[in-house]
């Protein structure tokens, strides 16, 4: 080969390295045990569905990649004095993928379909809040009552055009019990990073860049393609053949495999989701025991003594292989300041014993327990955990582990809160204490307000009520930790609860995605890297 | 004729009822749909809204004859989870099944009718052994576990096909088809031996067992003694002979093969009619769930009816026995 051969050569690989590349478009795989059911962003507050939208719709608030709240479509925002009126100033130039541009009358239009019937998102907004335009691009909140965590969950509020809503005569969101198909759960038309090019429900969802995205671009992507996976095996099976980049959840006994694969690995951490036990402690009379004429979970020592008995480490390293995080409160260590000043009372079962027989149950007694089997980690195998452990201290447990279908029809209020003992896992949706002391450790005694309806087992302490009605308006942050912090001391010292863990994340990446994992467990691809 | 058709038809319309009286009970028990359609913080106000608006907060007579009414009229509703027609959905995801039911039937009697033939001509070669000892494994071994092994053998270690999907797939009219793509072929290879392998085994011990039962018959003895060739003697006289059988067989259990392949489509995530049902009793889908059991009585009887149609066309001993029942 000649010098000038070789140059050609050189020149002509280079040239075709140079244009070959550009023009490969990078495609991104992803798949979900769960599904993408409807694109409307105010049919279904679930994670998964929320992150799949957050591709493609924006909040006025974002959450970073350590879930702190940062400006979105608002770019700054100002609290007056009183606490009674929030300013937003809307970020300007910002389009919609039809191009429509976005200004004040669609946020005000989303707030109103956010707080119609048939919205899943009511809570995002309080339903007395009054939206006031005061020019294109600002907006005033004005509140009957001071808020400080009003814009906590506005991240997931998505923002959607007015104009475009009307003209496909979706302005109202579609219900769940639509009776005519809706154009919103099938077409979508946000302002985010990617838009949404095909849904197929249950098969196929098919994103595309945004070029004209107006925030700075921390992806390489092209395109996402989004599968729903229900079975673990093929779930699996198509991560370690390369066919899937990024699969959520890895069941915990195949992370050992993935991680040993020369293809992809497993990502793990703590989730925000709180594992607990709950007791019924309102009854005279417990729906599912042998002891007839009292209730035995009235009294604090045997809630106590079935704390103690329960062997944590036992279930975080046999039952979760290791990925759990004990948790000795209702709420996630990342999600409040003070939560290191609590610690779990040890596992003790003589002192368990002891207690047992001082409360007059020095025989046990039998109590049935109800507990999820297709809904958290390992769910079902912590129950049964739990009745081994209990039984050595003298508990016998009738175990009625059955599919999340029947199990929440059976304990939520639907159902009447038919349940002695149970096993519930809680997200708080603002991220924030208040909702937990508000939905899960409330009293549910006035039928009026919605405290409480997630108390299934209706633990009651009016001076916890009382601490949490003053950590909603409380708008000094020291102070409000300090309330929290002593409302959440009245729980534990009752014994209110059991909590048990943090279930652990696991999701399956390619070596060759580079993803950021956010505690809340969901998976935003526009902080991806594919090589 | 027309008397017995329109008995039968009469038969059918029964026992569609009775699926849809069976399925609708069933719905029961089935768990609470309003909570899978909302997240777990909704106030109960709200479910409770939710509920009546699905009419389900009616009294169980009058759901049950709005069902009926609408089932009659063809109307299955919305689905609850994807807020779309329950008869659009079932339109797109019917071509993902049939397709798969298409091959896999075409693998199971292609193979079939192979390995029995040659194993029930050279009983005692190596080869009829093994396909006596594949076919065992066939029968017991179930679905899904073949499915998996299928897909770590030949997706994940050898990495020549895909575990999952349909591939891509080309639009004719409403219909969507994997066979004109190279990557929908591929994709349809797993999944169909996984549903087909256990026709292919049935098929394979019928033939095997008529085949030696009739290489023992007189007439094939006449036919040897004609001087014929051993080829004509086995293929042309021999096996279709066997084959009436495996016809009866192979229409029969075209409606299981459809009616079935939820556990293949599960495996392989393939997205049919079957996958569309499981996810319908994961999420109390009850549209779906109705509409498709209907969907599956509707093919079963169907089939049913035609058989017993060509009966009486192929067999005219039978038709006497019809004209007058007994």
């Amino acid at each position: 080969m000649t010098i000038r051969a070789k140059v050609l050569a050189a020149a002509a690989a280079a040239f075709l390295v140079g244009t070959a590349l550009p023009a490969m478009a990078v495609t991104l795989r992803y798949a979900n045990q769960g599904d993408l059911k409807s694109l409307d962003p105010y049919t279904l507050n679930e994670t998964t569905t929320n992150a799949h939208l957050g591709h493609i719709y924006e909040g006025l608030t974002k959450r970073g990649r350590d879930l702190t709240v940062e400006p979105g479509l608002a770019e700054k925002w100002e609290v007056s004095s009183d606490g009674l009126t929030w300013r937003l100033f809307l970020r300007k130039g910002v389009k919609f993928h039809n191009g429509n541009p976005f200004t004040a009358d669609d946020v005000v239009f989303s707030a109103n379909r956010v707080r119609a019937e048939g919205s899943n998102f009511q809570t995002r907004v309080p339903s007395d809040a009054e939206f006031v335009k005061v020019d294109d691009y600002t907006v005033d909140v004005k509140l009957k009552r001071p808020n400080p965590i009003l814009n906590y969950q506005w991240d997931t509020w998505y923002i959607m055009d007015k104009e475009w809503s009307e003209a496909n005569n979706t302005a109202a969101p579609t219900p769940a019990a639509a009776t005519s198909p809706s154009y919103s759960s099938l077409n979508a038309n946000g302002t985010g990073p990617f838009k949404a090019e095909s849904h197929q429900p249950g098969v196929k969802t098919v994103f595309k860049k945004n070029p004209d995205w107006w925030g700075k671009v921390e992806h390489n992507l092209d395109e996402i393609v989004f599968t729903p996976i229900k079975s673990d095996a093929t779930r699996v099976a198509a991560l370690l053949s390369g066919e899937v980049d990024v699969i959520e959840p890895v069941p915990l006994q195949d992370i050992q495999r993935v991680n040993s694969s020369p293809n992809a690995q497993v990502l793990t951490g703590p989730e925000l989701r709180t594992i607990f036990l709950g007791f019924d402690q309102t009854r005279d009379e417990l729906l599912f025991s042998n002891i007839k004429g009292k209730n035995p979970f009235k009294d604090a020592k045997v809630r106590e003594a079935f704390f103690k008995a329960i062997d944590i480490e036992t279930i975080k390293s046999r039952v979760m292989r290791g990925l759990a995080t004990p948790s000795a409160l209702m709420i996630a260590p990342e999600l409040f300041t003070y939560s290191k000043d609590f610690q779990r009372p040890k596992y003790d079962p003589d002192a368990a014993k002891k207690l047992l027989a001082e409360a007059g149950y020095a025989n046990g007694f039998e109590v049935g327990m109800d507990c999820p089997n297709d809904r958290y980690v390992n769910d079902e195998a912590i129950c049964q955990a739990v009745v081994g452990m209990l039984a050595r201290v003298g508990v016998k447990i009738n175990l009625m582990a059955q599919p999340k279908a029947q199990y929440f029809g059976k304990v939520l209020k639907s159902g009447n809160y038919q349940t002695s003992f149970y096993l519930l896992g809680w997200t708080p949706g603002t991220f924030d204490s208040h909702n937990v002391l508000f939905d899960i450790e409330g009293c549910r005694d006035n039928p009026a307000s919605s405290r409480g309806e997630s108390n299934l087992g209706n633990y009651c302490n009016k001076k916890h009520d009382e601490l949490a009605d003053k950590i909603l308006v409380e708008n000094d942050k020291a102070k409000r930790d300090q309330l929290i912090k002593e409302a959440f001391q009245i729980t534990a010292s009752e014994y209110g609860y059991i909590p048990l863990h943090q279930q652990a994340l696991a999701w399956g990446v390619s070596k060759k995605v580079k993803l950021s994992q956010r505690a809340d467990n969901s998976v935003l691809l526009y902080w991806a890297h594919k090589e | 004729m027309v008397a017995f058709i329109i008995r039968r038809v009469l038969q059918a319309v029964g026992v569609l009822f009775a699926v849809g009286i069976i399925s609708f009970s069933m719905f029961r028990f089935a768990g609470d749909p309003v909570n899978q359609i909302v997240s777990i913080d909704t106030p109960a106000a709200q479910r409770e809204e939710v509920r009546r608006s699905l009419g389900l907060s009616d009294p169980v007579p009058v759901q049950f004859t709005r069902y009926l009414i609408n089932t009659v009229r063809g109307d299955f509703g919305i689905s609850y989870q994807f807020r779309q027609p329950i008869s659009d959905l079932l339109a797109e995801r019917m071509p993902a099944t049939l397709e798969l039911a298409f091959c896999a039937t075409v693998f199971a009697v292609a193979f079939g009718i192979l390995m029995g033939v040659y194993s029930g001509l050279r009983r005692e070669s190596f080869l009829s052994k093994l396909f006596q000892t594949l076919s065992l494994i066939g029968i017991s071994l179930p679905t899904f576990l073949i499915g998996i092994l299928l897909i770590y053998l030949f997706a994940v270690t050898l990495g020549w096909l895909p575990s999952y999907g349909r591939g891509d797939t080309v639009r004719v009219g409403w219909w969507t088809t994997g066979f004109l793509t190279l990557s929908g072929l591929m994709a349809l290879i797993l999944p169909s031996i996984t549903l087909g392998l256990f026709q292919m085994t049935l098929i394979m011990r019928i033939v095997r067992s008529e085949m030696l039962e009739v290489l023992r018959t007189d007439y094939i003895k006449f036919a040897r003694a004609r001087g014929l060739t051993t080829r004509a003697i086995h293929f042309g006289h021999a096996l279709k002979n066997t084959l009436i059988p495996v016809i009866t067989i192979v229409g029969l259990q075209l409606g299981s093969v459809i009616a079935f392949s939820i556990i293949t489509e599960t495996v392989f995530q393939w997205p049919g009619m079957g996958l569309l049902f499981v996810q319908a009793v994961q999420n109390v889908d009850i549209p779906i769930m109705a509409a498709y059991l209907m969907l599956v009585a509707l093919i079963f009887v169907m089939i049913n009816l035609a058989v017993d149609i060509l009966y009486t066309v192929v067999d005219p001993r039978l038709r006497s026995t019809i004209r007058q029942p007994v």
